[in-house]
């Protein structure tokens, strides 16, 4: 594919945010964190993209959209590199990456089977409680989980 | 909604904990009161536990207050799919503390934040107990006549014993040093030994439960081996009379030395130990009902006036 096709596909923005460097595998999940399915807005998603940092990526764009910090930052957790450009009159004019919050609501769910949260029609909570290696604790049960543990709901 | 819940241990503060074991040592010297007087409290136990569900009702009847609840999930409604926020929500209507057990790990903790009635955890599945927890350490303190710089060896089950893990957790506010005793299968879960490293505790860990270590000691919390921790019960039948004490392991023992156990026991402690004097693991149960007559005050907001006695 290229290059001039590629740009064709993901068509530019008047206004609104788009969020570049998706991992392939976590757009989906991404999509729904956001509340993506939900929105009437024009929307342009692309998946497995080249990219020259991490091979291949995902990218969302929302035509006038500007999400909250908190929400997107919602994301963190799966698209740790995911990038922020905000889009005013063709221009970015804002670029930042997303940060991981100090609690995460409802996004993971819990490992153990014999957590409240699994049993229970509510919202799970995690602290965070080792940014550097993603390391997170259950506000209910208190059990902690790595990185590589994780599921998200 | 914020209250004055206990579903933690690890929430209170060093002064906390002082100032409970304070009144605890004031209930047992004065058992009888009518600070909840007009006051209901419920105790709902969705998970049975006779001994903890007795020690709370004394407490409350000997602050003068009454009891509602269930002793027993499967007569309520909950076995017909109610959920615990509804749970809650229906019954703090009626009182002014809730005290509950619950077979999920994190319920208390939920419970709290669903009720405007503050909640005491009377034990959350494997998580938390603070009450025995508050009971243990005033054990300790009632036996040793203090908690700073004492050697406290752990007996038996450092896996999944969530006694024995809180009671590291509340210790370190007085710098022990801890033996672990166990077998390979149920010792200290490398989190537990994590923390005490990052919180400056001196450990030991052994598998052999030995009278070098059993004479050097001043404390020795046994715990029980449970049968249902084992996927493979020949290894419990390898295990299971490894770590119990016998009352001839004791001779050289410390002076000051006492042996306490949350109970029930099954056989890590030999019955010829129960005769001595270094048995302490009746009265620590005993202790339990000054140390949550300690707790319902303190949540409850209630200035205990030790003057006007």
């Amino acid at each position: 594919m290229g290059e001039s096709k590629k740009e064709l596909a993901v068509a530019a923005l008047e206004n609104g945010t788009v969020i570049d460097h998706i991992p392939p595998s976590a757009l989906f999940k991404v999509v729904n964190i956001l509340g993506i399915t939900k929105l009437d807005n024009g929307i342009t998603i692309g998946n497995n993209l080249d990219s020259r940092r991490y091979g291949k990526k995902g990218i969302i764009k929302v035509a006038d959209l500007f999400f909250p910090e908190d929400t997107l930052n919602r994301i963190a957790l799966i698209a740790p590199n995911a990038k922020i450009n905000v889009i005013r009159d063709f221009k970015i004019v804002n670029k930042h990456t997303v940060s991981l919050p100090d609690d995460i609501i409802d996004i993971v769910k819990c490992n153990n089977p014999k957590c409240i949260t699994n049993n229970e029609p509510m919202k799970t909570h995690f602290e965070v409680i080792d940014k550097e290696n993603v390391t997170i604790k259950c506000h209910y049960c208190e059990r902690t989980t790595n990185k590589d543990d994780i599921v998200i709901k | 909604m914020e209250n004055s819940s206990l579903v933690s241990i690890n929430a209170l503060t060093k002064d906390e904990i002082v100032s409970l074991l304070e009144d605890a040592k004031y209930f047992e010297e004065h058992p009888n009161h009518r600070f909840l007087a007009g006051k209901v409290v419920a105790t709902l136990f969705f998970e049975p536990s006779t001994r903890t569900r007795l020690s709370f009702e004394t407490a409350v009847n000997r602050l003068g207050g009454r009891v509602i609840g269930f002793s027993d999930a499967s007569t309520t409604s909950s076995s017909k799919g109610e959920s615990l926020k509804d749970t809650i929500k229906m019954v703090s209507n009626y009182v002014d503390l809730i005290i509950m057990r619950h077979h999920l790990e994190g319920a208390a903790c939920y419970a709290a934040e669903v009720s405007p009635v503050p909640i005491i955890n009377a034990g959350d599945g494997a998580n938390q107990h603070p009450s025995q927890t508050l009971l243990d350490l005033y054990s300790i303190y009632k036996t040793q006549g203090r908690l700073n710089n004492l050697n406290i060896t752990l007996v038996g089950d450092l896996k999944y014993g969530r006694t024995v893990h809180s009671l590291i957790m509340a210790m370190w506010h007085f710098n022990p040093t801890f033996n672990f005793v166990a077998s390979e299968e149920l010792k200290m879960p490398n989190e537990y030994k994590e923390f005490c490293e990052e919180h400056g505790i001196k450990y030991n860990e052994v598998t052999d439960f030995s009278e070098d270590v059993i004479n050097n000691t001043d404390i020795i919390y046994m715990t029980r081996v449970q049968r249902e921790r084992f996927t493979d019960l020949m290894e419990y039948e390898r295990v299971k009379n490894l770590y119990t004490l016998h009352n001839a392991m004791l001779e050289n023992s410390r002076e000051n030395l006492r042996i306490l156990h949350p109970l029930p026991r099954v056989n890590e402690i030999s019955y010829d130990v129960d005769e001595n004097p270094k048995a302490y693991y009746f009265n620590q149960a005993k202790n339990g009902l000054f140390a949550r007559q300690a707790i319902i005050c303190k949540v409850l907001g209630i200035k205990i006036n030790k003057e006007a006695k």
